[in-house]
């Protein structure tokens, strides 16, 4: 039998292209339209038109703008992303050492948000209009209306400041460190919070679909038959209601990849989301190009990735 | 379910039972800065955050000598200037090596200076070298001998000396950058009390005592330069042991260190100077009661106590006294006077007159602009002028400001942090550094009288002589009062109680040599 799950995969991977290209082609025009440009960043006060034009000058910035496109998209499929403006390095090369923190950090906080989500989501449905469904939907209800930089913040306080159990930011121990506990103990709090904001919208949807699953008629049929009210729900009612919660689970992965750019500026965590705020303030064009190109590409992935698995869940998807 | 619950919380309890982190070991200093540097390479990085690194790796010929802005030997040992202020022969150290164990020499110091300067010299393609114009007056450099080199200048220019102190003179091993050409600037080489150990991307830059230092061997084993971008994590670090010791502690948090016998605040004047550059080509402020009148309805005391806290003193003129030798005291800040502000009004006839403001949201050495701003929208508005702000972020703001106010604004906040008394009012108060001659004087300040007297203190290499003439210069601006001069920024930083021997410099470099932490 031909599986019908490797056209399909293959479709979305070719659609994936000219997203990309669309999404570099938008960033570059954008960046080159907000006032700024690197030479001032980078002279700062000693920014005089003549050192200004000089600098450009030595950058390769002052050619028209669309040959700077090309150049940049010629270089790209060679597998060069350019150098970045401000520090002087391969764009490639920075994003590659900083690409792997942020995968550590969304990915924690994805896996946790979703176990949380589909935890507080089922037991709500469950629960329905009972006290513990009320709580849970304030609690929810907090984490999907908290700025994440604030709730860090306040972590920060709480857990470094006040109680001292945790480490205020960064990802390894500064001196001594850098095993798998100390990895843990720094991702505690900046993986909790993203997963804190990001829990509410799974939750909600759990709870959604798993209310429209437990009145169908052959739920009814399961308890009829006598089955373990457990069973019922878990085997029964959630694998059904999994069909609509994993796409959801897709785009959340995009919302952490985009909530780790404030959560990683306040903790210091040294991925691509701090990479570009600082890249962006300086105008640092191709190190922005390069970092949005890759969180892009990855969210792309959590949502192909997100889609194969409803289609293994349920083949009439692909139709 | 409740096993999984409780393993995990027995985890918890076990990742934070263990204090590793909580303390810094000693003889290992662990310091805030406030961004990940662009690089270690003195000729090609801007940011004061990098000098603070820098200053420790690398020496310059010359330096600050401690607490002053004065220029005093490092690796020269002495120094000849020519009658005609065009030849500077330096005797080198003749002891010296860079911690790849390459020797210091004259030839070291040719392959600096002309690898920033010479578009021929084949390490030029490792810049770009933004901060190059600093030498742009040196017309030649070469070795005399092993341990003696002469500078030949186009032109006199006294600050040279101040300008070889900065970092941007700082001398880097040759061989390193043969070796590594641009990627230098994460490998550095120099001479300094510490050498560069590793540098880990947005987490920490480290580097280790020299113990062949010819100064003197540091007492510290290590200092790691971490990067904590936001200003309210760096004080949370510092509040929970992370870090000993952090610079630019925000205004509202000053109080919390102060009040806890933990640590201690350190302060220190700089050159660094706030104030609003007023367009004198379009009314109002034209008229020069109209520029007095604002130096008088501002009050500067509410500014530095109220908004900032403390960490600023009160401007007076264009000079910031931290140039102690340049610096003219018998002037006294305008006071707040709101009447005599109104009197001065009236009499040039600019009651209600509407004054466009620009205001950044932030920006290297502009402290708190946005409450600045409005405060001082407020003082204006009590003496019987309409302001209306507009706010920019701090790129937008310079590409607004830095071509000229003309057409667009009345009135701009700025700051300048400078190395000479020299650089500010030669760069932003001329006649020919109007933005069109690609200068600073974004307001077209105009008296040929001052000119004058910046040319020639710029020129003569008596420093008595040069401080009459910057006097001189800052009692007629003062009076003419092209700008209104706000605030003096004093740095601070915070440190653990078991920092010894730390002090802040007025030049806002951060010097460890003599530091320890027991």
């Amino acid at each position: 039998m031909r599986s019908p799950i490797w056209p399909y995969i293959g479709k979305r991977l070719a659609m994936t292209l000219p997203v990309l290209l669309g999404l570099t082609l938008i960033v570059f025009f954008i960046m080159a339209m907000i006032p700024g440009d690197p030479a001032t960043a980078i002279l700062g006060s000693y920014a005089t038109p003549d050192n200004v034009a000089r600098l450009n000058a030595q950058l390769g910035l002052d050619k028209p703008l669309v040959s700077q496109y090309f150049t940049w998209l010629g270089n790209l499929l060679q597998g060069d992303l350019g150098r970045s403006f401000n520090q002087n390095r391969e764009v490639l090369e920075i994003v590659n050492e900083r690409f792997g923190a942020t995968l550590i950090l969304a990915g924690t906080a994805l896996v946790l948000c979703s176990i949380l989500g589909l935890l507080v989501g089922i037991v709500s449905a469950v629960k329905q209009y009972g006290l513990v469904d009320k709580v849970l939907t304030l609690i929810v209800l907090i984490g999907i209306s908290t700025p994440a930089f604030w709730l860090g913040l306040l972590m920060i306080m709480l857990f470094a400041v006040e109680f001292r159990v945790l480490p205020a930011s960064g990802m390894y121990a500064v001196y001594g460190g850098g095993d798998l506990p100390d990895l843990i103990r720094h991702l505690i709090l900046p993986a909790g919070t993203l997963a804190f904001i990001a829990t509410g919208v799974i939750a909600r949807l759990t709870r959604a679909s798993m209310l429209e699953v437990l009145r169908q008629d052959y739920i009814r049929t399961a308890r009829a038959k006598g089955l373990a009210e457990r069973r019922v729900i878990y085997r029964h009612a959630f694998k059904a209601a999994l069909v609509s919660i994993v796409p959801v689970i897709g785009i959340q992965a995009g919302f952490v990849l985009g909530g780790a750019v404030y959560i990683e500026t306040v903790f210091q965590w040294p991925g691509i989301g701090s990479m570009l705020v600082t890249a962006i303030s300086t105008r640092d064009l191709l190190l922005v190009q390069g970092g949005v190109l890759v969180v892009a590409a990855a969210y792309v992935f959590f949502n192909l990735l997100a889609d194969v698995v409803q289609v293994l869940l349920d083949p009439r998807v692909t139709s | 379910m409740k096993r999984v619950v409780q393993s995990l919380l027995f985890g918890l309890a076990a990742l934070a039972s263990s204090p590793l982190w909580a303390e810094t070991p000693p003889n290992v200093l662990i310091v805030g800065q406030i961004a990940e540097p662009q690089s270690l390479d003195p000729h090609a990085v801007t940011a004061v955050n990098d000098f603070r690194i820098l200053v420790n790796v690398y020496d310059g010929l010359v330096r600050y000598a401690d607490g002053t802005l004065n220029v005093e030997p490092s690796l020269a040992t002495d120094w000849t200037i020519s009658d005609d202020g065009l030849e500077y022969t330096f005797n080198l150290r003749e002891d010296v090596n860079f911690h790849d164990g390459s020797p210091f020499n004259a030839e070291a110091v040719v392959f600096n200076f002309e690898r920033m300067l010479n578009e021929d010299h084949p390490y030029y393609d490792t810049g770009p070298f933004p901060l190059a114009f600093y030498f742009g007056q040196v017309d030649s450099v070469e070795a005399v001998s092993d341990y003696q080199v002469k500078f030949t200048l186009t032109e006199p220019f006294a600050p040279f000396l101040s300008n070889l102190a900065y970092p941007t003179g700082l001398i880097i091993s040759p061989d390193a950058v043969r070796e590594h050409g641009a990627e230098v600037g994460r490998n550095p080489s120099g001479t300094g009390a510490f050498q560069f150990e590793e540098w880990q991307a947005n987490q920490r830059v480290v580097v280790t005592r020299n113990p062949g230092y010819w100064d003197g061997a540091p007492s510290l084993e290590a200092v790691v330069f971490r990067p904590i971008t936001d200003a309210n994590t760096r004080v949370a670090e510092m509040l929970s042991g992370g870090i000993d010791l952090m610079v630019e502690v925000p205004p509202d948090n000053v109080s919390t260190f102060v009040d806890d016998g933990s640590f201690a605040l350190y302060e220190q004047a700089g050159p660094h100077l706030w104030f609003l550059i007023l367009n004198m080509k379009e009314a109002p402020f034209n008229s020069k009661a109209m520029r007095q009148a604002v130096n008088y309805a501002i009050n500067k005391e509410s500014l530095v106590t109220d908004i900032l806290q403390g960490t600023a003193t009160v401007a007076t003129g264009p000079t910031p006294p931290a140039f102690g030798w340049a610096y003219n005291d018998e002037l006294e800040p305008y006071p707040y006077d709101p009447d005599r502000a109104r009197e001065l009004i009236a009499e040039a006839g600019g009651e209600g007159a509407e004054i466009t403001f620009y205001v950044t949201e932030g920006g290297s050495g502009m402290l708190d602009p946005i409450s600045m701003g409005t405060a001082i929208q407020a003082d204006l508005a009590a003496v019987g002028l309409n302001v209306s702000i507009e706010t920019y972020e701090w790129n937008t703001f310079l590409g607004e400001v830095n071509p000229g106010l003309e057409g667009k604004a009345d009135m701009a906040e700025m700051a300048w942090m400078t190395n000479d008394p020299d650089t500010l009012p030669f760069l932003a108060l001329r006649t020919e550094a109007f933005p069109e001659n690609g200068g600073f004087n974004s307001g077209y300040y105009s008296n040929p009288e001052v000119d004058e007297l910046l040319n020639q203190a710029r020129t003569s290499t008596d420093q008595d002589e040069r401080a009459r003439l910057y006097r001189e210069m800052q009692a007629i601006v003062y009076d003419d009062a092209p700008w209104a001069f706000i605030a003096n920024w004093q740095q601070n930083a915070v440190a653990t109680d078991a920092v010894e021997n730390f002090k802040l410099q007025p030049s806002f470099l951060l010097q460890l040599q003599d530091v320890s932490k027991p």
